[in-house]
């Protein structure tokens, strides 16, 4: 049958070869970037760098290709909506954008299919996948298969005002050492004025940055993970109490963060905005919000980040006490971009994503936006900020559990953060009701209880 | 008895065949093919999407499952905020409202009735996103219509959306549904003979009189009418979605909301199918016994006059 499928691409891929000098084939990208908004420097980069350049080098080799980016400006919620429902149907882009945690799910659901299978055997004979490290090669793939290449990979951490940690008396590289010194900084930065001195992402609204950004970073910190060493989700035990106690201290029990932000529809354009505004000193973010949230130029940006914004590691909730016996903690995720299985021109679409991924294209991007690229043999920018987290926190670093189930119960974590933040549930009775939400969606045997 | 007919029966159904078969593939087959994957597991991702199973009544079963059924967020809490909000804004609201609105308006200058009543239907004839979104501008706490006005007058602002979810769409709904019964009312007053007031105005009745005595009696075909017709389109409305989401805290989230959710967000389809044959069939519930009222009532008329 993929004998067949393949016979059949590559006879698709001949005669639309032989075809094309006649009729110009149209290729769409899509990503959740909108110049001048979210990821704006994505779709700078592929509308003014990457279209021209491909539409270029495609025409020197006898081909017409007509290449548009859709822009999406929802949130990543409804990105993911949106993918979904395209890809079930047979509709979206030829190339999308993809976070790396929902190929299992997608892949399972039947909406994915490996690069090989869909664009030809040609894809493993790509140059780039020797100077991308297995690590993050694995970050769009699933069972030893890729479904897509990364962008890179990324850290989390506690950004910082420093100029209200000084203003509270506290030093401008403060360091926390453990949970209760973060929570003494924020009683002090109230002291001294700051409004919402401490954000951790909870709720609903934020979906997956919920996840990520706040119950991950503090759960780890606890020693455990969402699942256990035999890939169990975990449905209750004493790491998850603290971090839901955690919680119930910064936004129901002492007001040091902004509730109305966890709660709200756009919620993390808020806190965005507080941190911003000054109104928020401790923000738990990934690297993503120095690279593109605060970026002088930016919707939320600080025009003098460099000087104002400083950056913490993550304490465990007591030192040694954080994931294999670690001081501070951190997670890494990925994004990038993938084939829709349903692409009319698929070696074409490859053809594209391949040179998205070149040496050459990634040195234009860095000039746009530097970061840590996938590959290694693109240079690393000169950023400070940058070469240091990443030699800081990636020996740290883990990622999320490759499983079909875990995006259900990512949600499931989501809905129980919101019921502890909105004072709605005590932390004992919003993990009661995460166990059995998540028994009922993934069955029992996939789910181990330490209490 | 001999029907009068201008086809033949073959060539009348060949007529009504391209009709029936587009009715037959939009209407009929999603019909059962909702009732059909509500007996599945099936989902949109993971190994399910692929491989449905067939779970009998296990969708249903854990819909009403006592354990959880009144949890914040799950169907039993849903439906509970459902029958409140229908309760609250179509019944109370958009009904009381209309007869007053309709009574009041019997009394005023035809100019002036003219104004109010395109201001009213104004609110009717809006598309839902315009007004969803002109509500959530009103309502928004830091740049907020109403707040600026607080704050102008030296009150405090009001964070309405978080603090007071369940009364921001009751008044939303009640503001947007008002113009429907009023008109339903105002054609109804009209139908009533001007002599009958007339003559009560002679025995010194006082407008409660006339209203309780002459025209709700009259009118109470069109009350039933009205009660069917908002009371399930309230049960089924989804633009309070456009304001709250649903939140915060799943406390406005109503039946549709909770299925748009459980379905396309969740994309478990098989649970939310579920959910929309108990929605189907709460919908059959309510039309049945508004019918049967409607019926007995007719009946009642029919047998008084004879």
């Amino acid at each position: 049958m993929s004998n067949r499928l393949r016979a059949l691409y590559l006879g698709l891929a001949t005669i639309t070869t032989l075809v094309t000098p006649a009729f110009a084939v149209d290729l769409t990208v899509s990503c959740r970037c909108v110049e001048g908004g979210a990821n704006s420097n994505d779709a700078i980069f592929i509308k003014t760098k990457l279209i021209p350049a491909f539409t270029e080098k495609m025409k020197a080799e006898g081909k017409e290709v007509n290449v548009t980016l859709n822009e999406f400006g929802g949130t990543d919620e409804q990105y993911t909506q949106q993918l979904a429902l395209d890809f079930s149907t047979g509709a979206g882009s030829d190339v999308s954008g993809f976070d790396g945690f929902l190929v299992p799910s997608f892949v399972e659901g039947g909406l994915l299919k490996p690069l090989e299978e869909v664009a030809g055997p040609e894809v493993n004979s790509w140059e780039g996948w020797s100077h991308i490290s297995d690590g993050i090669k694995a970050l769009l793939s699933y069972q030893g298969k890729p479904y897509g290449i990364a962008k890179g990979t990324d850290v989390r951490m506690i950004f910082t005002r420093k100029d209200l940690l000084e203003k509270a008396g506290l030093p401008a590289d403060w360091q926390p050492a453990n949970w209760a010194e973060i929570l003494d900084a924020a009683r002090k930065l109230k002291a001294s004025g700051v409004e919402f001195p401490l954000q951790l992402n909870a709720g609903v609204a934020m979906g997956e940055a919920t996840t990520m950004q706040g119950y991950w970073m503090a759960l780890l910190g606890t020693g455990e993970q969402v699942t256990d060493e035999n890939g169990k989700f975990i449905v209750s035990s004493q790491g998850i109490l603290d971090t839901l106690n955690l919680y119930k201290t910064i936004y129901v029990d002492e007001g040091l963060g902004d509730q109305r932000a966890q709660l709200l529809a756009d919620g993390r354009n808020q806190s965005f905005a507080n941190f911003r505004d000054g109104k928020t000193a401790l923000l738990v973010e990934g690297d993503y919000f120095w690279r593109s949230v605060t970026r002088p130029d930016a919707e939320f940006g600080l025009p003098n980040r460099d000087e104002v914004v400083g950056w913490a590691k993550m304490p465990a909730q007591e030192p040694g006490k954080g994931l294999r016996g670690q001081d501070f903690v951190t997670i890494s995720g990925g994004t990038g971009f993938v084939l829709n299985p349903a692409t009319k021109n698929p070696a074409e679409a490859w053809a594209l994503l391949a040179y998205m991924n070149s040496v050459e294209m990634l040195d234009e991007f860095q000039k746009i936006q530097p970061a840590i690229r996938a590959r290694d043999d693109v240079a690393i920018p000169n950023s400070e900020f940058l070469t240091t987290t990443s030699q800081t926190l990636l020996p740290l670093t883990t990622a999320r559990p490759n499983d079909a189930n875990y995006n259900k119960v990512s949600a499931e974590i989501q809905r129980m953060t919101e019921s502890v933040v909105s004072g709605e549930l005590s932390p004992e009775d919003a993990m009661a009701q995460y166990k059995t939400s998540v028994i009922a969606i993934i069955g029992e045997d996939n789910t181990v209880s330490k209490l | 008895m001999k029907q009068f007919s201008l086809l033949s029966r073959r060539v009348a159904a060949l007529f009504l065949a391209p009709g029936a078969i587009l009715v037959g593939l939009f209407i009929l087959l999603p019909f059962f093919w909702v009732i059909f994957v509500s007996f599945t597991n099936r989902t949109l991702l993971g190994r399910t999407a692929l491989n449905p199973e067939f779970v009998g009544l296990q969708n249903y079963v854990r819909l009403f499952d006592p354990a959880t059924f009144f949890t914040r967020g799950q169907f039993g809490s849903s439906l509970i905020i459902t029958t409140e909000f229908v309760l609250l804004s179509a019944l109370v609201g958009q009904a009381l409202l209309g007869l007053l609105l309709a009574w009041l308006m019997q009394a005023i200058r035809p100019g002036l009735k003219r104004f109010v009543e395109a201001m009213v239907i104004g609110a009717w004839i809006l598309p839902e996103v315009v007004i969803g979104f002109a509500w959530f501008a009103f309502l928004d706490y830091d740049n907020g219509t109403l707040n600026m006005i607080m704050r102008g007058l030296g009150l405090p602002p009001g964070d309405f959306l978080l603090q007071q979810p369940f009364w921001v769409i009751v008044i939303f709904n009640t503001w947007r549904g008002a113009a429907f019964s009023m008109m339903l009312f105002n054609s109804a007053f009209a139908s009533i003979p001007p002599s009958y007031f007339q003559a009560a105005d002679v025995a010194g009745a006082s407008s409660w009189q006339k209203f309780r005595d002459i025209a709700l009696p009259l009118i109470r075909g069109h009350v039933v009418t009205d009660l069917i017709l908002i009371t399930m389109w309230t049960f089924n409305v989804f633009t309070p979605f456009l304001l709250t989401h649903g939140g915060p805290a799943y406390r406005t989230e109503l039946l549709s909301i909770y299925n748009y959710r459980v379905a396309f967000r969740d994309f478990e389809f098989g649970k939310g199918a579920a959910v929309g044959v108990i929605i189907m069939l709460i919908n059959l519930v309510l039309a049945l016994i508004y019918l049967s009222i409607g019926r007995r009532k007719s009946k009642a008329e029919k047998e008084a006059a004879t």
